[in-house]
């Protein structure tokens, strides 16, 4: 019988695909370096909402309907539906399943959500326990910061280390072997890793052992190498966190050189006031969802590693001086299925 | 290792700082003198008008406050306050613009969560520690004045 | 400071600077220090009502006028004045009571232009 598993690494046999997916982002994120690369740019935060929370689930919604329709799926087609966000009780996420009316598993992996739940979707799908899953992940930068930081009307100078949470949503459909063109062939599911750091402003330092941990697992179990991809992209850990992880997994005999980017550096440009970069659940999901998919689709990257990134604080955590325990978990996906 | 020993830690530790950004020390204090200086110069108009109509000056201070308190509110409530606070640092939040716009701004936020349970409870979020520890401080300060000098202020 | 010398350049000048050099000492505590702006501001005006008991703030104020009662440590001031003065009139109970008192004024604005903001405007991200 094919392994299943070895170590942290699921090996999926289908493999299962994602049909579509689908990023919907806010006006800063369509501004930025890769605009053109979503599906859908807002024209503002609020969206004519009551809150920034029901705005966050109206964009998580949109993004959901958007991979449906690329799908050619309807609502009531999707088995089940994986989702997380940043919210106290990912409050975002039940009222888009709400909505939806879909069988609801809820996650939180805080920024690593998006590869969270497409690696659980495979789960599902590979192990014959559903035929269409939902993956989606979405974060605001004004519900993260109204709940983790400050109100958005205070002054505050922040940080060169600190990111700037992305306001976007990314959705993606899986479903069996040959249904879709990219095909999800391992998950690497993270531990739980915390090298003793505490500044909620520095996620980046927090979040690299954990990064460079589950990374080193993922080559470790399946005997691949670097070169065996075309890009190795972690999450969120910006223009701190991603250089550290870069030099420990050096330190371990792994040199990424040449093709390690990160999602939380390519949101935004310098111009756009970020400090080290862009963070939240909706950074690497609608990278993810948007820019590597379709450069996947379209043929220009083979086979990619997605390590989201996730700092599992809580506003009580770090007010209580504890250091931050954080979590990366890998998919890798294929292209040409 | 996901819980690695005191050496690693320290070791992790010694390494972030070699990769730390450091703040523009030079921008900000340029932007805290700036900005600072600026409201504090506004004050001074404030003061200089209201020293004009005849009030001495220890009354003077009160009501020069309160228009700059009022003008900080002002200047959150347009969504103005956090731009000058980027570039100013704490020559925005140290003057007492700054204290009124740490007021106004959970007041704004939290209205969501309704008047009484989102602004009311909301308003002195940030501002609390300030009025805490100044009362505390100015207690054990007074108190110790009094215990040896027996006598007022100046 | 009257009047007559509040309003001249040199006046709003010393303001600028005494006011701007409050200012830069705050933002080195927090760049230099690493410490979050909220405590730095605690200690601030936890060290204006220490300045204010040895008889050093007022004579900054007649300087520098707003330059010294605009910044924070102006509030700890107007504290133990207020405190020194309440206990000069009724003693103990002037002592705890005259702080607030003195600062009633501004604390009552905010509070109410915290309240009008909140219900006349919102936040814009």
């Amino acid at each position: 019988m094919a392994t299943r598993r070895k170590g942290q690494t699921l090996f999926f046999a289908g493999p299962p695909t994602i049909l579509a997916t689908a990023a919907v982002v806010g006006p800063r994120e369509g501004a930025g370096p890769l605009a053109g690369w979503f599906d859908v740019v807002k024209p503002d935060r609020l969206l004519g909402q009551k809150s920034w929370e029901l705005a966050e689930s109206k964009m998580a919604e949109e993004a959901v309907d958007v991979a449906l329709a690329k799908a050619g799926l309807q609502r009531r087609e999707i088995d089940v539906l994986l989702a997380g966000d940043l919210l106290n009780q990912i409050i975002a996420s039940s009222f888009v399943a709400r909505s939806l009316d879909i069988p609801y598993v809820g996650l939180y992996g805080a920024c690593s959500t998006m590869a969270e739940a497409v690696a659980l979707g495979a789960v599902l799908v590979d192990g014959g326990y559903a035929d269409r899953v939902c993956a989606l992940s979405s974060s605001h930068h004004d519900t993260a910061e109204r709940q983790y930081r400050y109100p958005v009307e205070f002054g505050s100078q922040r940080p060169p280390t600190a990111q700037w949470t992305a306001t976007a949503a990314g959705a993606a459909v899986v479903g069996p072997p040959g249904a879709g063109r990219v095909g999800i062939t391992h998950a690497t599911l993270g531990r739980v890793v915390d090298w003793g750091r505490k500044d909620p402003f520095d996620m980046g330092s927090a979040m690299a052992p954990a990064a460079a941990d589950t990374i080193a697992a993922h080559f470790r179990d399946t005997g691949r190498s670097p070169e065996d991809y075309d890009l190795v992209v972690t999450g969120d850990l910006a223009a701190v966190g991603h250089p550290l992880t870069h030099d420990l997994l050096k330190e371990r005999g792994l040199d990424l050189e040449g093709r390690f980017v990160d999602c939380g550096r390519m949101l935004y440009d310098e111009t756009q006031d970020a400090h080290a970069g862009a963070s939240g659940c909706g950074c690497s999901a609608a990278v993810f969802c948007g820019y590597l998919m379709r450069n996947l689709v379209e043929g220009r990257f083979k086979r990619v590693l997605l390590v989201a990134t996730g700092a599992l604080h809580s506003p009580t955590s770090t007010q209580q001086g504890e250091t931050i325990p954080c979590v990366a978990h890998a998919i890798a996906v294929e292209g040409g299925s | 290792m996901a819980r690695p020993d005191r050496a690693t830690t320290e070791k992790y530790a010694r390494m972030v700082a070699r990769h730390a950004p450091r703040p523009p020390l030079l921008r900000n204090v340029l932007g805290a003198f700036l900005v600072g200086g600026a409201i504090c110069a506004v004050g001074q108009l404030v003061l200089g008008l209201l020293l004009a109509r005849g009030l001495p000056l220890k009354e003077a201070t009160t009501p020069t406050s309160t228009i700059m308190i009022v003008l900080g509110a002002l200047l959150t409530g347009l969504g103005v306050y956090d731009e000058v606070s980027k570039r100013g640092g704490m020559g925005a939040a140290l003057p007492i613009t700054g204290f009124a716009n740490s007021i106004a701004a959970p007041a704004m936020e939290f209205r969501r969560e309704g008047l009484v349970l989102g602004v009311g409870a909301r308003l002195f979020t940030i501002a609390g520690p300030v009025i805490v520890f100044a009362v505390a401080a100015a207690l054990v300060v007074a108190g110790f004045r009094m215990l040896v000098t027996g006598g007022a202020g100046n | 400071m009257s009047a007559a010398t509040a309003l001249t350049p040199v006046a709003i000048l010393w303001a600028f600077v005494v006011g701007g050099l409050f200012c830069v000492a705050a933002q080195l505590v927090v760049d230099l220090g690493r410490l979050n702006p909220a405590y730095v501001m605690v200690l601030f005006v936890v060290l204006g009502a220490v300045a204010s008991g040895l008889g050093l703030y007022e004579p900054l104020i007649a300087r520098a006028g707003a330059g010294a009662s605009i910044p924070l440590p102006a509030f700890g001031h107007a504290l133990v004045q207020g405190m020194l003065k309440g206990a000069a009139q009724s003693g103990f109970t002037g002592l705890l009571g005259g702080g607030l008192a003195a600062t009633a004024t501004a604390l009552t604005a905010a509070i109410l232009m915290g309240l009008l903001m909140a219900v006349v405007t919102r936040p814009k991200g």
